[in-house]
């Protein structure tokens, strides 16, 4: 059955806490911090941008467990950030980790769910028989305006999951999508910094398509929150997973292993597939993970998932990468200038 | 240096592409096309290496050209390959951190971008192990 062969998590080394950034503003650090529930982000370093979080990522993965290279018959980078308006992001992924050159890739695009995207085509092209195994990433070194709201969260960080058919440790059972046009977050070409809707991007945005994938796949699949002992949701701050998991009728323990958003930030089209990595470093066989990515624009995915015995057997070593656990500690913190100078904010002549 | 060079050496710098002679077991980085040692009876085979490694020597970097100016101070190293060959590369840590002997793994990292319209070339680069 279809489902994850192997996956990696990357998170870059630097950290900014939330009110350094409040200092420099002459906000109330602690009160933001304690609102969107985000006491500090990763930053990425100078010479890290989302293909070379990528890279990291699909690297982890395939330490985990060794597949044919020649037998990865496709990669999507989902991401808000390629390096490139027009040079693909995964075409580099494929050639770093030695999957090129029969292979199909592309770089995807749907703001923060491109990478659950990715999973899904996957899926169908390993359920037709088209490819063997399909490598979908989501990733980004997110943006926020100087002072705007999302800056205090807008993170850098990624995850690769390696979609197969063949003893995969965790099997998708189901994926279904929920997706209309709502203008709740955008960014122009050429545009640096993206523009959002403020209050728009709550209750008809993210509520909306994360509760209405969600209800969409208990229906299909017939099950309730209870029978599932892990949940992901999108997490673009603490608050709103929180929220739209208790609306849902999920625990705050269901969602905790999944939830890296306090100490990560929002690493855009990287925050499902790193929950999903985080879930999956403490999962044991036969614990059943529901997850719901969101997109602005809008759209959600979600996917049923089971735990196969796979994960504790010879074919996989967990320990082979780091958890997400481990990428999160030991942060190195830098202070609203050194920050400046790693986002490229401030301009050399 | 063009597009195109870049590009031939893009296998090296990505994955540490290199070969090593069958005959006398010496490992080339990067690769060479005749073993200095067997010439005509070396046999040239190609060879990744791991990427585990440590630190020969080092050099702390601080003042440099307009495209690295940016990462300064940084550190550039010797790296003698478990394999027994060596390669200069950059180090990420701080400069206080570097010791000769220390253990390092590769890491996939930006090498540097012409300017704001030009290539941008990535490649290999150390991290402590
Ligand atoms: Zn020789």
């Amino acid at each position: 059955m279809v489902g994850i062969i192997t996956y990696g998590a990357y998170i870059p080394r630097y950290r900014i806490k939330t009110e350094e950034i409040a200092r420099v503003w002459g906000a109330n650090g602690a009160e933001i911090a304690a609102g969107l529930g985000v006491k500090e982000k990763s930053v990425p370093d100078l010479d890290e941008d989302t293909i070379t979080m990528s890279v990291e990522a699909a690297r982890y993965a395939l330490a985990r467990r060794d597949i044919p290279r020649d037998a990865i018959g496709a990669i999507y980078v989902g991401s808000e950030s390629h390096p490139y308006a027009v040079k693909p992001s995964s075409a580099t992924v494929g050639e770093a980790i030695g999957a090129t050159p029969v292979m199909t890739a592309a770089d995807f695009e749907f703001a923060c769910k491109a990478g659950t995207a990715g999973i899904q085509t996957c899926m169908g092209m390993v359920m037709s028989g088209m490819i063997e195994y399909g490598c979908a990433i989501g990733a980004d070194t997110a943006q926020g305006a100087p002072g705007d709201a999302l800056e205090y969260t807008a993170s850098a960080g990624g995850a690769a999951l390696f979609i197969g058919n063949e003893k995969p440790i965790a099997e998708i059972n189901r994926t279904c999508s929920f997706t209309t046009d709502t203008p709740d977050f955008w960014r122009r070409e050429g545009q640096t910094y993206p523009s959002h809707g403020g209050r728009f991007s709550g209750d008809p945005a993210y509520f909306k398509h994360v509760q209405g994938a969600a209800h969409l796949m208990l229906e299909q699949m017939g099950t309730v929150p209870s029978d599932y002992d892990y949940a992901i949701f999108h997490q673009p701050n603490a608050k709103f997973p929180r929220k739209v998991s208790k609306m849902l009728g999920f625990t705050a323990e269901q969602i905790g292993p999944g939830l890296a958003v306090p100490r990560l930030g929002n690493t855009y089209s990287g925050a499902v597939p790193v929950g999903i990595s985080a879930t999956l470093d403490v999962a044991k066989p036969g614990d059943r993970i529901f997850v719901t990515s969101y997109g602005s624009g809008a759209g959600s995915d979600a996917f049923d998932i089971t735990v196969t015995d796979t994960i504790e057997s010879d074919v996989f070593n967990r320990s082979a990468a780091p958890t997400v656990e481990e990428l999160l500690a030991n942060g190195k913190y830098l202070d609203y200038a050194l920050y400046a100078k790693h986002k490229g904010k401030i301009v050399m002549q | 240096m063009s597009v195109p060079r870049y590009w031939r050496k893009q296998q090296n710098r990505y994955n540490l592409k290199g070969n090593y002679c069958e005959t006398c077991g010496r490992y080339f980085f990067p690769p060479r096309v005749l073993c200095p040692d067997c010439r005509r009876d070396g046999k040239i085979v190609d060879y990744e290496f791991s990427g585990n490694g440590t630190v020969r020597t080092f050099s702390i970097i601080r003042t440099a050209s307009d495209d690295y100016d940016l990462q300064t101070p940084y550190a550039i190293a010797i790296i003698e390959l478990e394999e027994g060959t060596c390669m200069t590369a950059q180090v990420i840590c701080e400069p206080d951190e570097i010791s000769i002997g220390m253990p390092v793994k590769r890491v996939f990292r930006k090498i540097f971008s012409e300017g704001d319209s030009g290539v941008i070339v990535y490649g290999t680069k150390f991290v402590p192990a």
